[in-house]
C-alpha cells in the first residue's frame, strides 16, 4: 500500500497522487515546538523582566523547557520515510529550504537552554558535590549523582559572592539572548507551513506570528497545569509521610498568587493568537481569492466541528470566561489550562490536517482517519500511539532531569 | 615550528584550498552531471488528439519501475465532461490505467456517478505529468539537496539521499510527487532522462497512438517542438505561481487546474 492511502478517504475530484502525507506527527511536532519555546518564554518573564511572583514556576518552566526540548525532533523522526538519513539535515542543509535551519536554530536554542541552565543550578551543583562527598556511606545512587554533579559541574567551584554575581548575569543575558531564539525556532516552523505557496489554506505571512503566539499561550498552560499537579502530587506525598525531616513548605501545593500572575500573562497571549488567527480568517473571506471557495467549505463544513467547536469554542472561548472569572482558584485555572492545551492542539490539528483536507484540482476534498491500533510500523508511527508517545516522553525525561536539577526547590537562588 | 614557518604553512594551505575550491566556479557542477547540457526540454501535451486510451500511463510504469496497481503514478490522464447544466465533472480513476472504459464518473467515495449522454455539452482529456519547471518549488524545499534540477532543464531525485520528509510533495502545486511504495523516497516524473538523453523518446511519447504527447529541445529553432510553441497559442498549467512549468498544452481549457 502506498504511504498515505491507509488513512485517506478521497472525496469528488482528487489527483491520483494526493494523500494526507502530513499526519499525526506533523501535528505533534509544531506542538511540541511551541511548548518548548513557551515554555521558555515563560522562566525568561523572571529572568529579564524581574516579575518576582514567577520565581518559582520560571525554574520549573526552565528545566521543563529542557527536557521537552529533544522531544521536538522526535515526531519529525517518526514521520520520515528514512528516518536513519535525518541526519542529512544537519550534515548536508540546503539552505534554500525552511527546514534545513532546523538543525542550526535547535542546537543554538538546545545551547543556550543547557547554558542558562548550568548558570542556574552551578551552586547546587557546587554544594551537593561537597554535601556528597563528606557522606561516609554512599549509595550506589548518590555515587552516580556525585559522578554526574563532578561531570557537569565543569570544575567550577567557585563559590564566592563574585562569582554568583556573575552566573546570575549570564543567566539573565542567555535567558535575553533566549527569547528571540525561542521565537526563531518557533516562527520558523509557523514558516515551514506559511511558505507553502502550493497550500491555499497554509499560505500566508501571519502563520508565523500566529505559531509564535499560540506556542506562547500553550507553553504557559502547560506549565501552570504540570507545576500545579506536581506541586500538590508532592504536598499529598508529603502530608501522608509523618517524618518532621521534611521541610513545611513541600506541604504546600502550588501558591494561589503564582498561578493568578502566570494566568494573566497566558491570557494576555491568547487574546494575541485569537486576533491574529481571526483575522487571517476575515481576510481571507473578504479578499475571497480563487481559492476560498474551498477553503470556505473546508472551514465552515467539512471542519466546522473542529475549529468552531473544539478550538475556537472548547480551545479558546471557554477557558478565557474561566480565567476572566474573578476569584481565580488554581483548579478553575488548570480547567483552563487544560482545554487551552487541547484547543492549541486543535489549532495545529486544524492547520496541518485541514490544510491538506481539500485537493489542489479545488474540485474535491480528503478526509483523514487516525489509525488507533497499530498493527504495524507505520500504524503505529503515524497513529494514535506514535502520538501518546511523543506526548509521553518529555514527562520521563522530566523524571530524570528532576533528580539532577531539582526543579521544585523554593531557596534564595536566581 | 617557528612562528614564520607557521605563518608560510598556513598560507600555502589557505590559497590551496581556495585554489580548489575555486574550481567548483568554473566547472559547474550542475553541468557536469546534465547530459546534454546544451538542451532545454520541454514537452507538448495535444489535447485534441488524447483519447484516454491509458497507454501513456502504463507505459510510464512499466519503464519507471512503479508497481502496475499501486495508486500513484508519474504520469496520469484526466477525463473532463462539462454538462449542459454548467456543471464540470471530472475523474482519473487509477490515474486512467485502465483506460476511461466506464462512462461513468468516479466521484471517489461518493460512488460512481452516472451521466447520460444527452447531458454533455463537451468532454475531452487532459494528460498530466511533471511540469519540469524552471523555478521549481520542490527543488527550493528540499532540505538536504536531494532533489535538483539538471543544466537541460529536468528535476531529477536522488533516491540514495531522499530523506522522505514530504516537503516536495506538499511543495507541488501539481500533485504530480509521491513516496515510492517500495523504495520509500519522493519519486516523479523525469521526463525519462535516462531515455531521452540517449536520443530516445519518452516512454510515454512512445506508446501514445495518436501523438498526443512530444518532448523536444526547446533551445533548438528547428525542434517541432520548439516550433510549435513559437507559431500557435499554447497554455500552461497554474503559471499563478509564479513555477515556470515547462510542459505546455494545445487545447487548454479553463476547466483544466
Amino acid at each position: 500500500m502506498v504511504h498515505g492511502e491507509l488513512w485517506t478517504v478521497k472525496e469528488l475530484f482528487v489527483l491520483p497522487n494526493e494523500y494526507i502525507y502530513w499526519s499525526i506527527q506533523i501535528v505533534m511536532y509544531p506542538y511540541m515546538t511551541g511548548l518548548v519555546a513557551g515554555a521558555f518564554v515563560l522562566s525568561s518573564l523572571y529572568h529579564v523582566f524581574k516579575v518576582e511572583s514567577l520565581k518559582a514556576i520560571a525554574r520549573f518552566a526552565l528545566v521543563f523547557s529542557f527536557a521537552l526540548l529533544p522531544v521536538a525532533m522526535l515526531p519529525l523522526l517518526l514521520h520520515l520515510q528514512q528516518p536513519l538519513r535525518g541526519i542529512h539535515v544537519l550534515m548536508t542543509p540546503h539552505f534554500t529550504s525552511a527546514i534545513s535551519a532546523f538543525g542550526i536554530v535547535f542546537m543554538t536554542y538546545g545551547c543556550i537552554v543547557a547554558a542558562e541552565i548550568w548558570f542556574v543550578y552551578r551552586r547546587h551543583i557546587i554544594e551537593t558535590i561537597a554535601h556528597l562527598s563528606l557522606k561516609t556511606a554512599r549509595g550506589a545512587g548518590d555515587s552516580l549523582l556525585l559522578t554526574i554533579y563532578k561531570l557537569i559541574s565543569l570544575g567550577a567551584a567557585d563559590l564566592s559572592d563574585q562569582a554568583l554575581r556573575a552566573d546570575h548575569k549570564a543567566v539573565r543575558l542567555l535567558a535575553a539572548m533566549g527569547i528571540p531564539v525561542a521565537c526563531f525556532l518557533h516562527g520558523y516552523a509557523g514558516f515551514i507551513f506559511g511558505s507553502v505557496k502550493a497550500n491555499a489554506l497554509w499560505m500566508t505571512p501571519l502563520m508565523p506570528v500566529i505559531f509564535i503566539c499560540s506556542a506562547v499561550v500553550s507553553g504557559i498552560a502547560l506549565c501552570i497545569l504540570s507545576y500545579a499537579v506536581f506541586m500538590g502530587a508532592r504536598a499529598h506525598l508529603a502530608r501522608r509521610n509523618p517524618d518532621p525531616a521534611l521541610s513545611s513548605e513541600r506541604r504546600h501545593g502550588i501558591e494561589e498568587h503564582e498561578v493568578r500572575s502566570t494566568s494573566r500573562y497566558l491570557l494576555l497571549f491568547m487574546v494575541l493568537a485569537i486576533t491574529l488567527e481571526l483575522l487571517d480568517v476575515i481576510f481571507r473571506g473578504y479578499t475571497a481569492v480563487k481559492s476560498w471557495d474551498i477553503v470556505r467549505q473546508v472551514i465552515y463544513h467539512k471542519d466546522f466541528f473542529k475549529i468552531f467547536v473544539l478550538q475556537y469554542g472548547l480551545g479558546n472561548l471557554l477557558p478565557l470566561v474561566l480565567l476572566l472569572l474573578p476569584r481565580l482558584t488554581t483548579r478553575r485555572a488548570c480547567v483552563a489550562c487544560a482545554l487551552v492545551l487541547f484547543g492549541v492542539l486543535m489549532m495545529r490539528w486544524n492547520v496541518v490536517i485541514g490544510g491538506q483536507a481539500f485537493s489542489l484540482t479545488f474540485a474535491g476534498f480528503m478526509e483523514y482517519h487516525l489509525p488507533i491500533i497499530p498493527d504495524s510500523m507505520e500504524t503505529f508511527k503515524e497513529g494514535l500511539f506514535g502520538a501518546l508517545l511523543v506526548a509521553g516522553t518529555p514527562f520521563v525525561i522530566f523524571y530524570f532531569l528532576n533528580k539532577i536539577f531539582p526543579a521544585f526547590i523554593r531557596e534564595d537562588v536566581h | 615550528m617557528k612562528r614564520r614557518d607557521f605563518l608560510r604553512h598556513s598560507l600555502v594551505f589557505v590559497s590551496g584550498a581556495s585554489v580548489s575550491l575555486a574550481a567548483l566556479e568554473f566547472v559547474s557542477v550542475g553541468e557536469l552531471l546534465a547530459a546534454r547540457p546544451e538542451a532545454r526540454w520541454g514537452f507538448l501535451v495535444d489535447t485534441y488528439r488524447c483519447v484516454g486510451c491509458g497507454f501513456c500511463v502504463k507505459a510510464c510504469k512499466i519503464e519507471n519501475d512503479i508497481p502496475l496497481e499501486a495508486n500513484v503514478t508519474r504520469t496520469w490522464v484526466e477525463r473532463y465532461l462539462i454538462l449542459k447544466d454548467g456543471r464540470v465533472l471530472a475523474d482519473s480513476p487509477k490515474g486512467a490505467l485502465h483506460g476511461f472504459t466506464d462512462q461513468r464518473v468516479d466521484r471517489a467515495a461518493e460512488g460512481f456517478e452516472e451521466v447520460s449522454n444527452q447531458e454533455i455539452a463537451s468532454a475531452f482529456f487532459v494528460p498530466k505529468l511533471c511540469n519540469q519547471c524552471d523555478n521549481p518549488p520542490c527543488v527550493q524545499v528540499c532540505p538536504v539537496g536531494a532533489t535538483y534540477q539538471t543544466a537541460d532543464g529536468v528535476v531529477l531525485v536522488d533516491h540514495k539521499w531522499c530523506i522522505g520528509c514530504g516537503y516536495c510533495i506538499m511543495g507541488c502545486p501539481y500533485g504530480v510527487r509521491f513516496f515510492h511504495p517500495v523504495e520509500h523516497v519522493a519519486d516523479k516524473c523525469t521526463f525519462c532522462y535516462h531515455r531521452i538523453s540517449q536520443g530516445l523518446d519518452t516512454a510515454c511519447a512512445q506508446a501514445c497512438p495518436f501523438g498526443a504527447r512530444r518532448v523536444g529541445n526547446l533551445r533548438d529553432p528547428d525542434d517541432p517542438i520548439a516550433r510549435i510553441l513559437l507559431t500557435q497559442r499554447v497554455g500552461v498549467l497554474k503559471d499563478e505561481f509564479g513555477t515556470k512549468p515547462q510542459v505546455f498544452y494545445l487545447g487548454l481549457s479553463k476547466e483544466v487546474r
